[in-house]
């Protein structure tokens, strides 16, 4: 939910970089943690490879804004700040989906309207305001990496789910026998729902666990 | 041009293709202010004002863009415009009405990133729609936006009371009652 935009504001004690960069993979991960960015994670995420591409074209703009939030911190004004970002945000999405169009026109097609929404993924706003606003280049280039990869890690673990469960495939390679009855509802929209609510459960479930030991 | 009949298009966005259940747009506040009904309501009519406005300015920045060929400048000028009609939306409710000014919270200002609204403007365009057509489309995905808000709030005003293991509890068993509203809306599929 995009009230993590407050919280885990990212002014911990010094923190090491691989610190930064260990976070975002499992203990803050975005999706299954902070819950943020969720409209990519449900709507792309019906196969695996939907899912991957996704996860690393916002990555990469992740990489990038966070990047140049972080060497522009100290020239930009405080009241025009997420305006700013916002600009900064589109324009590298304005370029990532120049270049999927020329890597992939099928892949383009796919993934449609939703690499134009990169633009307005809280994760990335959330990560410049939180983050790249405050640390210097190298710590927010750990951190873009960090939630970057923690992003295309819980989208491929939807992707994959669903595509095998909805389609009998992983990466359109048969999985299953022959006589395996897809469960179409799986890449129906209401499956994405189903199974990120699974995800959260198997990760609530983990982290009750800990605390009673 | 695009001749698909006005209430077709009302239809299809606000039941059919509904944005939150179908497309999977505007998730966050969806889960964010669905906690109680008033607010679901307000923020309803918030989202469903700002999508009528944004829609306007889309379909005139389109046609500007198309004029002077610069297709590549339509995300940005979309997202300030977005941004914009926010900043509008925000001071008149904060003059108009403070208490929900308060209730609304951070979410008012987040609407900007509500990719339901960038949504609609790229799928306006996309879809070659005409002045008109444009408005009925903004007017239907604001009101299934709003219903969805509606309906959710509605049912976890009454999960309140009910007594959920504490593994479930919070955001897993608002997605999973999402899943059985999306799975409820697919019933709509037959009347776009």
């Amino acid at each position: 939910m995009s009230t993590g935009i407050t919280k885990n504001a990212g002014i911990n004690t010094n923190p090491s970089s691989t610190d930064e960069f260990i976070k975002g993979l499992w203990r803050e991960n975005p999706v299954f943690v902070q819950v943020l960015g969720m409209c990519p994670v449900l709507a792309v995420s019906n196969t695996a490879e939907n899912a991957l591409a996704m996860g690393l074209a916002t990555a990469f703009v992740l990489l990038m804004s966070n990047i140049l939030v972080a060497s522009l911190r100290n020239f930009i004004p405080k009241q025009v700040r997420i305006a700013s970002f916002i600009l900064i945000i589109a324009t590298f999405v304005t370029i990532v989906d120049y270049a999927i169009q020329a890597i992939s026109v099928d892949l383009h097609k796919n993934l449609g309207a939703f690499i134009s929404l990169i633009v307005v993924n809280c994760l990335i706003l959330s990560r410049a305001e939180a983050f790249a606003s405050k640390n210097t280049i190298s710590k927010s280039i750990m951190d873009a990496l960090g939630m970057g990869l923690g992003f295309v890690f819980a989208l491929f673990c939807l992707g994959a789910v669903r595509e095998l469960l909805g389609n009998g495939t992983l990466f359109d390679i048969g999985v299953f026998p022959n006589g395996f009855q897809e469960w179409i509802i799986m890449i129906l929209p209401a499956g994405g729902f189903f199974t990120l609510a699974l995800w959260l459960l198997l990760f609530n479930f983990f982290k009750s666990k800990k605390v009673q030991v | 041009m695009n001749t698909e009949a006005y209430w077709s298009i009302f239809i299809n966005a606000s039941l059919v293709n509904n944005f939150v259940l179908a497309y999977f747009l505007g998730i966050c506040p969806f889960l964010g202010v669905s906690g109680k009904m008033e607010t679901a309501t307000k923020m309803g009519g918030a989202v469903t004002f700002v999508m009528l406005i944004s829609s306007i300015c889309a379909y005139g920045i389109h046609a500007l863009l198309v004029a002077i060929n610069a297709p590549f400048l339509q995300l940005i000028s979309y997202i300030v415009v977005i941004a914009s009609t926010v900043q509008l939306v925000e001071m008149f409710i904060k003059k108009m009405s403070p208490a929900l000014f308060r209730a609304l919270g951070i979410f008012l200002p987040l609407i900007t990133t509500n990719c339901a609204i960038l949504g609609l403007a790229l799928f306006q365009t996309s879809k070659a729609y005409s002045f008109t057509q444009s408005l009925i489309y903004a007017l239907g995905a604001g009101i299934g936006f709003t219903l969805a808000l509606i309906l959710m709030a509605g049912i976890r005003e009454q999960l309140e009371f009910a007594e959920v293991p504490n593994v479930v509890k919070g955001t897993a068993l608002t997605l999973l009652v999402a899943g059985i509203l999306s799975l409820t809306f697919m019933g709509f599929s037959g009347l776009g």
